[in-house]
């Protein structure tokens, strides 16, 4: 058979497009977890580090900033500013030119570190002497993916219970009604504080805060939307189901969802005309941070606070937080690690704590408190709080407490997918009127098929 | 050998013969044709210099990504690790992916509501600057400045605007006793807020349209008004006949916009930081693309849903051509 010029031609073409895009479409990831890198505490370090996704822009960043670099010697550090931005780093990742160090939130570790993007960090923990043991176990917890550490936790998040004293006594209720630990009264507690005016809601009762901490309550009822080892979904659960349909009922007691989303979003959230400061919310769980931000924007709010609790009474937060990741071909790993260790030191907190405390005696208020990650330092930092007068010294000590008490959803290598399917199923609850048990069903299928097609891949 | 001497061979003369001069031409001839030649040459040289910024872009920004895109489209590919060829797979995981068909849904059902609607209102508001004389620029100017806000911001700006609980669109219903819906957390009537949001940015097509009107020979009317026609069959046989490639125009370019819709609704519902839930009511085509391709990391996947929406633009933009024939006046036409 006689093949012409033009189809030699062609299928020269063809053959050279086809290597041309293998040769491009070449990812970096899970190849480079041995960096030969020596983590030494005592080495001497030099070159650049370029840290993705740290602003670094208030006194507890950067009274740790200071002592990082102090700690890094002759090292250049550069930081590419703002939060991460997820396709700019996988860009980098792709590229082959990552930046030397990744600053993320705990809940993208998994993902990261399923698909090699992120290397562990035994050799880097116990080479520069990092204090695992110091840091909140859930917080760990949620960098550890299949028993390895990924991730350098710092900060944390838990949510407390935040009330309107003055709805509260006008409607004949307490917080303990609303903090969770009674489902029924808190439903009641609702009905009895929620304020109509025809479809409009004027002052929302009780918000449960669906779909965002569908994980809190279910966890609260004594169950788990996800498996210890991060492999089965659980979103079908006794636990889940029913904690869903008393969450979304809350709502439906007070006008349906799409009313209190709706006066939830007019609210002025970060400003004197916040919810509290004006009296449209009875009660909802928030994290802590917010307490900062009312004593600060509306010091005489009528607050009141406790922590969440479980349907025992207990105590109980769902955490969350960032920590630091190597990346894969990092350019600068031992650098990287150092920065990680000192940036999450009890020196580097103490340091940050007295920066923050200075601050807030300069514009006359109190200071209360910062989670850290790392129990040592929350210790020491819980006794330099000075939120003495009430309501904000209850809400400073149901805090600490809630640190005392939190829980974490484990690492897994489909996070986003999991999320997702969750919150699809609760949305579709809240706003279409969807049957619980059939939504999380629906959920439990998606979410299943992500994680055993992550797991699958992670192995495989 | 020169071609005045070559044997005749049974074959066609090879091009460079067919090009020569004709045997026996005078030698100024053959000058001439060599000096047309080499500035032929030096205009395509210059042409091609001139366009050369335009032709490395397309060819580094547009046609490599697309052909790139349809080679992923064949992988699965994680952005991070090597891609593994899968053949059609993802096309077919297309065909039974639930999600994928009400992101199809939604987007069709934006398009077919917004098209129309945002036609509509160009064609009124240049109807009214074309009568409103020498104030015409001014109220051009207005229109338009929209257009250069920021899409993100006005996703931000359609929370605020259209919350039914103390929005200034409900507040504007109110004034005249009508009970507006929850546009923002309603799944029923978020995609009506957002087309209703989209009109923020018809300037641009407003001011094509004005142009297309001053285009319109003033001849026309006045034969027409000797026959007798009045306004609306003015209209409709004078002003929408001449005016109709803009029309065409501004039709297929916001079908193909309305079909990759992403930014507002993104913004609103979607991106980071935001607590509003549409419960996939807002789940449009690019969106999930996107979602596909950087949140859950399947690029393989979503390049394969990058060509399903290449094909069907493609097979929308061919039937408004089609009918296009019929119902476009092009004035150059016989």
């Amino acid at each position: 058979m006689r093949i012409g010029h033009r189809a030699l031609g062609a299928a020269a073409l063809t053959a050279a497009a086809g290597l041309m895009l293998g040769g491009c479409a070449v990812g970096t990831g899970g190849q480079s977890n041995d960096t030969n890198a020596k983590y030494d505490p005592d080495a001497k370090l030099s070159g650049t580090l370029t840290i993705m996704g740290f602003g670094g822009e208030d006194e507890v960043a950067t009274a740790r900033m200071d002592l990082a670099e102090t700690e890094l010697g002759d090292v250049d550090v550069k930081l590419i500013k703002g939060d991460l931005d997820i396709q700019q780093f996988l860009s980098s990742v792709a590229s082959g030119e990552p930046p030397s160090l990744l600053y993320a939130d705990r809940d993208q570790i998994g993902s990261l570190a399923a698909r090699g993007a992120i290397i562990p960090l035994e050799d880097c923990i116990d080479g520069e002497g990092i204090e695992t043991g110091d840091f909140v176990e859930s917080a760990l917890d949620q960098v550890t993916l299949d028993g390895t550490v990924y991730g350098i936790p710092e900060f944390n998040s838990v949510q407390l219970t935040m009330a309107d004293q003055q709805l509260l006594d006008g409607a004949g209720v307490t917080i303990d009604d609303v903090n969770g630990s009674d489902r029924t009264a808190m439903t009641d507690a609702a009905a009895k504080l929620v304020q109509r005016d025809g479809d409009n809601v004027k002052v929302i009762g009780v918000d449960s805060k669906l779909p965002e901490f569908l994980a809190l309550w279910v966890a609260a009822a004594g169950g788990s939307l996800i498996s210890d080892d991060g492999r089965t979904a659980q979103l079908d659960s006794e636990e889940a189901v029913s904690s869903l349909e008393w969450a979304a009922g809350i709502y439906e007691e007070q006008g349906g969802f799409p009313a209190i989303k709706a006066t939830r979003d007019a609210a002025d959230f970060f400003g004197a005309g916040n919810q509290f400061a004006t009296n449209t919310l009875g009660a909802m769980p928030m994290e802590q941070w917010y307490l900062n931000v009312l004593n600060e924007v509306s010091p005489d709010a009528p607050m009141a606070f406790d922590t969440v609790r479980t349907t025992d009474g207990d105590p109980i937060a769902y955490a969350t937080g960032s920590a630091w990741a190597i990346p894969s071909g990092s350019d600068n790993p031992e650098a990287a690690c150092r920065w990680a260790r000192a940036m999450t030191s009890v020196d580097a907190w103490r340091a940050a704590a007295d920066a923050r405390l200075s601050a807030r005696n300069d514009a006359g208020l109190p200071f209360t408190g910062i989670l850290t990650g790392n129990t040592v330092a929350d210790e020491e930092i819980k006794g330099m709080t000075t939120a003495d007068e009430e309501p904000w010294a209850s809400g400073v000590a149901a805090m600490y407490e809630a640190n005392d008490h939190t829980f974490s959803l484990p690492a897994n290598p489909a996070d986003a997918e999991f999320e997702d399917a969750m919150f699809e199923a609760v949305n579709s609850v809240l706003t279409s009127g969807a049957d619980p048990a059939e939504a999380l069903a629906k959920a439990q299928e998606t979410a299943q098929k992500a994680l055993d097609d992550g797991w699958a891949e992670l192995e495989g | 050998m020169s071609t005045a001497t070559r044997p005749a061979t049974g074959s066609e003369p090879e091009p460079a013969a067919q090009a020569g001069p004709p045997s026996g031409a005078a030698p100024a001839a053959v000058g001439r044709e060599r000096g047309r030649r080499r500035a032929h040459r030096r205009n395509l040289f210059s042409a091609l210099l001139f366009l050369s910024p335009w032709i490395v872009g397309f060819l580094v920004f547009t046609a490599w990504p697309m052909i790139y895109s349809a080679y992923l489209s064949l992988t699965d590919y994680d952005v991070i690790n090597n891609p593994e060829f899968i053949g059609i797979q993802n096309y077919v995981d297309l065909a039974s992916d639930e999600k994928l068909l009400l992101a199809l849904g939604n987007t069709a059902i934006f398009t077919l509501l917004q098209v129309p609607l945002y036609v509509v209102v160009s064609l009124a508001l240049a109807l009214l600057l074309d009568r409103a004389g020498r104030a015409s620029g001014f109220y051009r100017t207005v229109f338009f400045l929209p257009k250069m806000t920021p899409p993100v911001a006005v996703g931000v700006l359609f929370l605020l605007l259209f919350n039914g609980q103390n929005g200034l669109v409900n507040g504007v219903l109110g004034f005249f006793g009508i009970d507006g819906p929850s546009w923002t957390t309603d799944p029923a009537w978020v995609k009506p807020g957002l087309v209703f949001m989209s009109l923020w940015t018809v300037g641009a097509s407003v001011i094509i349209l004005l142009a297309a009107l001053r285009n319109v020979p003033k001849e026309l009317y006045e034969s027409a008004q000797l026959d007798g026609a009045g306004f609306w069959r003015q209209s409709f046989s004078v002003t929408l006949p001449m005016i109709s490639p803009a029309l065409f125009f501004i039709i297929v370019v916001n079908t193909i916009a309305g079909l990759q819709t992403f930014d507002e609704a993104y913004t609103a519902f979607f991106g980071a930081g935001n607590t509003t839930y549409s419960n996939d009511a807002a789940l449009f085509y690019v969106i999930y693309l996107f979602q596909q391709a950087f949140e859950y990391l399947h690029m393989g996947y979503a390049s394969a849903m990058a060509w399903l929406l290449f094909v069907v633009i493609m097979i929308i933009t061919a039937i408004q051509l089609v009918v296009s024939r019929r119902l476009v006046y092009y004035e150059g036409d016989r």
